[in-house]
């Protein structure tokens, strides 16, 4: 695969950054010190580049018909103006992906895969899309996606905002979006502004069309100078969104998982009229047990679970750690993991084969780490 | 890029050794910068045994954990207390401050200069 940049990229290169490979983009890893920017986010904000996400327009008068048969969730229900955390599933209800969707009109939709999963999320829609008066559009090489997360986030995202518009901000409930006139380089742009994320914070996502990327990107520095705001990777991301609880697909989520097994049956609505793909394969899994249940576990020393590592209880393998880190923000070693159902109730002591070494581990409810509202 | 000091000799699992003795060991620039910010450190105890080119601790950052490689064979004589304490010395100064710990030399393991260690590694001297 060829690897794809960013119309950000030459932002990170001046501001330092170190690169990585994500699902085929050179994407910033961290500025700085990662530690440094996870804090920034918990106290202050950061400023990340997530171009590399997908973005599918979903245009047409079937529009919400469409994702409804396409998507678990029940797209047609949504409001215009806000957003729904959802999945698609192959027929036999195996995760695609985990995807945000934003209903921007009757007859629009805004749909965000994850940068690895984009192009087959892209595809899958289009030839889901047969029969449905609806046209579906890969918009992902042309729009760039920036993030302004933490406390500090409305007030830096305010300074684009011309005064008799601010409502359009200030009074915007998470999961909601809305077109705002953000002043970049001198003149208004109209940008798709959402409150969502990926941090466990307060903060904002603005689609941004891939010309006007580095002026927005720049004017967000600017606005945050003074107030804590720095560039952060994707380091960090990762860091705040395992604390936060949230999965990540490829670690939590994959083809060989269904909803149910993920514990997102939430989001699947069986309830919701006519056929959508994976709803018999769906219907049946909600009638089993899942063997295995995705859980939180904090360690009491000072070693951490990583991804793949057996979780043990009397040193018989029950489980696998899917995500693990030192937790920044509460000083202690964190993991998601698949164990046993028998297993998972909080306060269950378990443990953690650590290179060999079995550590003591603990199931815990999630999310780790939640903010002050 | 990630900084190699003259001086001093390099493990190719990026251990690097002083002159003086008992020797001082603790790991490169590249392996730190690599790592990402180094969050716990475990070391060997004073009177262990370790043995050029095996294990004898590991240092973890948020973002991953390595393994340490006693670059030489030997006698733990001492342990950097400030490096466990405050494992952020490990990015800051890894040559310095940051130094993992000492040994009575009974054997080397196979070493390489500053030159050759930074050309294989992509450090800078």
């Amino acid at each position: 695969m060829t690897e794809q940049y960013t119309a950000l990229y030459e932002e990170h290169k001046r501001l330092g950054a170190s690169f990585t490979d994500f699902g085929g983009w050179q994407m910033p890893l961290k500025y700085s010190s990662e530690l440094a920017e996870h804090h920034a986010v918990r106290r202050a904000a950061g400023l990340f580049d997530l171009s590399h996400m997908g973005e599918v327009r979903v245009t047409g008068p079937q529009a919400g018909a469409f994702l409804d048969y396409a998507l678990t969730g029940k797209l047609s229900a949504m409001t215009v103006g806000r957003a729904k955390y959802s999945l698609i599933t192959n027929a036999d209800g195996g995760i695609i992906d985990d995807l945000i969707s934003y209903r921007l009109a009757d007859d629009e939709y805004l749909v965000v895969p994850n940068a690895g999963n984009a192009a087959v999320v892209a595809a899958e829609l289009a030839a889901r899309s047969q029969g449905f008066d609806v046209t579906v559009a890969d918009e992902t090489a042309a729009t760039s996606l920036v993030a302004v997360q933490g406390p500090e986030a409305e007030a830096i995202l305010l300074d684009l905002v011309p005064a008799e518009q601010r409502g359009l901000v200030t009074g915007m409930k998470y999961y909601a979006a809305a077109t705002a006139p953000l002043n970049v380089d001198g003149s208004a742009h109209s940008l798709l502004v959402a409150r969502t994320g990926y941090t466990g914070e307060d903060g904002f996502e603005v689609y941004v069309p891939n010309d006007a990327a580095p002026a927005l990107w720049q004017a967000l520095l600017a606005a945050g100078a003074d107030r804590g705001l720095v560039p952060a990777g994707l380091a960090c991301r990762d860091s705040l969104r395992l604390e936060a609880g949230m999965p990540l697909y490829g670690n939590e989520l994959s083809l060989d998982l269904d909803p149910y097994a993920a514990g997102l049956g939430g989001v699947v609505t069986l309830s919701k009229e006519g056929d959508f793909v994976g709803r018999a394969a769906l219907e049946a899994k909600k009638q089993q047990t899942p063997a295995r249940k995705l859980v939180g576990l904090k360690g009491s020393g000072r070693r951490s679970a990583r991804s793949s590592y057996p979780v043990l209880k009397d040193g018989h393998p029950i489980g696998e750690v899917t995500s693990g880190a030192p937790s920044p923000t509460l000083g202690f070693p964190i993991a998601l993991a698949y164990v046993d159902a028998a297993y998972s109730t909080p306060g269950t002591p378990l443990e953690v084969d650590l290179r060999g070494k079995p550590e003591p581990f603990t199931v815990v409810d999630l999310p780790f780490y939640k903010r002050e509202k | 890029m990630s900084k190699v000091i003259e001086g001093l000799r390099y493990s190719a699992e990026h251990e690097w050794v002083d002159s003086s003795s008992p020797v001082k060991v603790g790991i490169s620039a590249v392996a730190a910068d690599a790592l990402g910010d180094v969050v716990y450190v475990d070391l060997p105890a004073v009177g262990d045994t370790v043995t050029a080119g095996e294990t004898c601790g590991e240092v973890e950052s948020t973002k991953s954990v390595s393994d340490l490689y006693a670059p030489v064979s030997g006698t733990i004589v001492e342990v950097n207390q400030e490096a466990v304490d405050n494992p952020a010395i490990l990015n800051e100064d890894p040559y310095g401050a940051g130094w993992l710990f000492t040994v009575n030399v009974t054997e080397e393991g196979e070493l390489l200069s500053a030159a050759e260690y930074a050309e294989k590694n992509g450090g800078e001297l």
